[in-house]
């Protein structure tokens, strides 16, 4: 994996820039790449309200070799989709997959959900839900140094992965 | 529902009450959710369209969650009649714009939109005035788990909610606070405060969302990540970041009383009496003056006017909103003979609270 240009992280976006003829490739780490895409705009005061850095905008000037893939689904291309930063259908997030993930990471820094589960979702994939929130509340219980309720969430953990043991699969 | 009788009216969520309704003015939480059945709505072709409305329209009109609600063919009204819509932030601009059957459901006192066949299948929106998060996500789960209970939702254990874009996949929600910061702006301090809101992953919108001019001095916060945090997380990094904007706003009120207490008076009296007096006004000089009166009105400076009625004038000033009032196309130099007409009745009547 190439590194990025401006620190040591790896890098996540690569970019070719054209400017007035001159051709120059970027490849930048998550956190600078924010940075390029998003410059810090203290002496701009005329547009102080800046739209969130646009899915096109981290898409439109990368070359992709997964352009020519289609979702068997819906049809649309991975092409089609970088020009227009909208998917086709659900099935595009596994189609898409290697792509996407990178990507997505690049927007919400995760990769996990860990929100709201439809009820009608199969009750293993309730159980998984749930444990993957506890550990999720763990770590940030460790992080914050707040040990008995890391304890009692360790417990919780515990006692719902017995019980998922316990349960028949369906 | 009767767009005639609406343009009579304010919605709920534009009442100026609720807590720190002196500079929270609405509190909104939205979720976007796709049926799995079905490619996207960009993806989809006329006939997917309609039976995406179809369902979804009878879904909202078995009243989810013992929510009542309106349902209105967007696909089928004018282009005014869309305008006003957008104007009085109960559908988007994207359903606005967008083609093939499409639609929205509305409740009596227009704190719930539900969106059909907008960027995802199904939009859903629960508005309220002043900063109540909690209540808007009690009231769109209660709605969203009711919808839910009938339809398959397009849901991944790894992913989330799938939607149309990936910057909403996850929970689907977009938490957003609508803020009035005139003394931040004044001060020139409200760039710091945006810079910060960044650092911590949130976005500054204006009024109407996306890629709008902030008008008025209102300001839009919200969560961009919607991937890897609970809706509860989301809702809380808002809630705990606002006390401090609200901080400072406050403290530049105070400043700006302390150290200009004349010069703000006169400021905030000569907007609101150009807004009582004049013949002819444009939509910016009127959202500008509002907000001088509106921070007036908190500051105590004015007295004989309510912030309700500040708040719908910003609305009701509009031009789709003109237009319905006066039942004709206007050009916008009518308009601003209109707007003026209209802004003087407003103010120079003793008003009786709609409410």
């Amino acid at each position: 994996m190439k590194k990025c240009g401006r620190c040591s992280k790896p890098a996540v976006l690569h970019i070719t820039e054209i400017r007035d003829g001159d051709v120059q490739a970027l490849h930048l780490c998550e956190s600078c790449a924010k940075d390029y895409l998003n410059p810090t705009q203290a002496e701009s005061e005329e547009s102080p309200v800046e739209a969130p850095a646009s899915v096109k905008a981290q898409l439109s000037d990368t070359t992709s070799e997964a352009d020519e893939q289609v979702c068997p689904s819906c049809g649309i291309t991975f092409k089609e989709f970088r020009s227009q930063g909208r998917l086709g259908c659900a099935h595009d997030y596994v189609a898409f997959q290697d792509e996407l993930l990178p990507l997505l990471e690049n927007i919400h820094g995760e990769v996990q959900h860990v929100g709201k589960v439809p009820k009608r979702a199969p009750d293993a994939s309730q159980f998984q839900f749930r444990l993957v929130k506890l550990r999720n509340r763990l770590k940030t219980a460790v992080d914050d140094e707040l040990y008995e309720e890391a304890a009692r969430l360790r417990d919780e953990i515990q006692q719902l992965e017995s019980q998922m043991g316990s349960k028949p699969s369906e | 529902m009767d767009l005639e009788s609406l343009s009579q009216t304010g919605g709920e969520w534009l009442r100026g009450t609720g807590p720190e309704s002196d500079i929270v003015m609405s509190s909104r939480i939205r979720l976007a959710r796709n049926l799995a059945q079905y490619p996207f709505p960009n993806r989809a072709s006329d006939s997917v369209r309609a039976e995406v409305e179809a369902l979804l329209r009878s879904q909202i009109e078995q009243k989810p969650a013992g929510r009542t609600l309106d349902y209105i063919r967007v696909d089928q009204l004018e282009t005014l009649d869309r305008q006003f819509l957008v104007e009085r932030q109960l559908i988007s601009r994207e359903l606005s714009e967008g083609h093939g059957r499409r639609g929205v459901g509305v409740s009596a006192g227009e704190s719930i939109s539900l969106m059909v066949n907008e960027e995802d299948h199904l939009r859903m929106q629960v508005l309220r005035s002043g900063l109540a998060l909690d209540d808007c996500w009690q009231e769109i789960n209660a709605i969203d788990d009711a919808i839910e209970a009938e339809v398959n939702y397009a849901f991944s254990e790894k992913l989330g909610y799938l939607t149309a874009c990936p910057t909403n996949v996850g929970t689907g929600i977009r938490v957003s606070v609508l803020l009035h910061l005139p003394a931040l702006v004044l001060t020139k301090e409200i760039q710091k405060v945006f810079q910060a809101l960044q650092k911590i992953g949130l976005a500054v919108r204006g009024l109407y969302g996306e890629g709008s001019q902030a008008m008025g001095d209102f300001y839009q916060v919200s969560n961009q990540a919607t991937l890897g945090k609970s809706e509860e997380e989301i809702i809380a990094t808002i809630k705990d970041v606002i006390p401090n904007i609200l901080n400072y706003e406050r403290r530049g009120r105070t400043a700006l009383v302390k150290d200009n207490r004349r010069g703000l008076h006169d400021q905030v009296s000569r907007a609101y009496g150009n807004l009582k007096h004049a013949q002819t006004i444009s939509s910016e000089e009127t959202m500008h003056l509002l907000s001088s009166v509106r921070l007036g009105i908190n500051l105590e400076l004015v007295d004989d006017i309510d912030v309700a009625t500040v708040n719908e004038l910003f609305i009701h000033t509009q031009p789709a909103h003109l237009q319905k009032l006066r039942h004709e196309r206007l050009e916008s130099a009518e308009r601003n003979v209109i707007r003026a007409a209209y802004i003087r009745q407003q103010l120079n009547q003793e008003r009786p609270s709609e409410n």
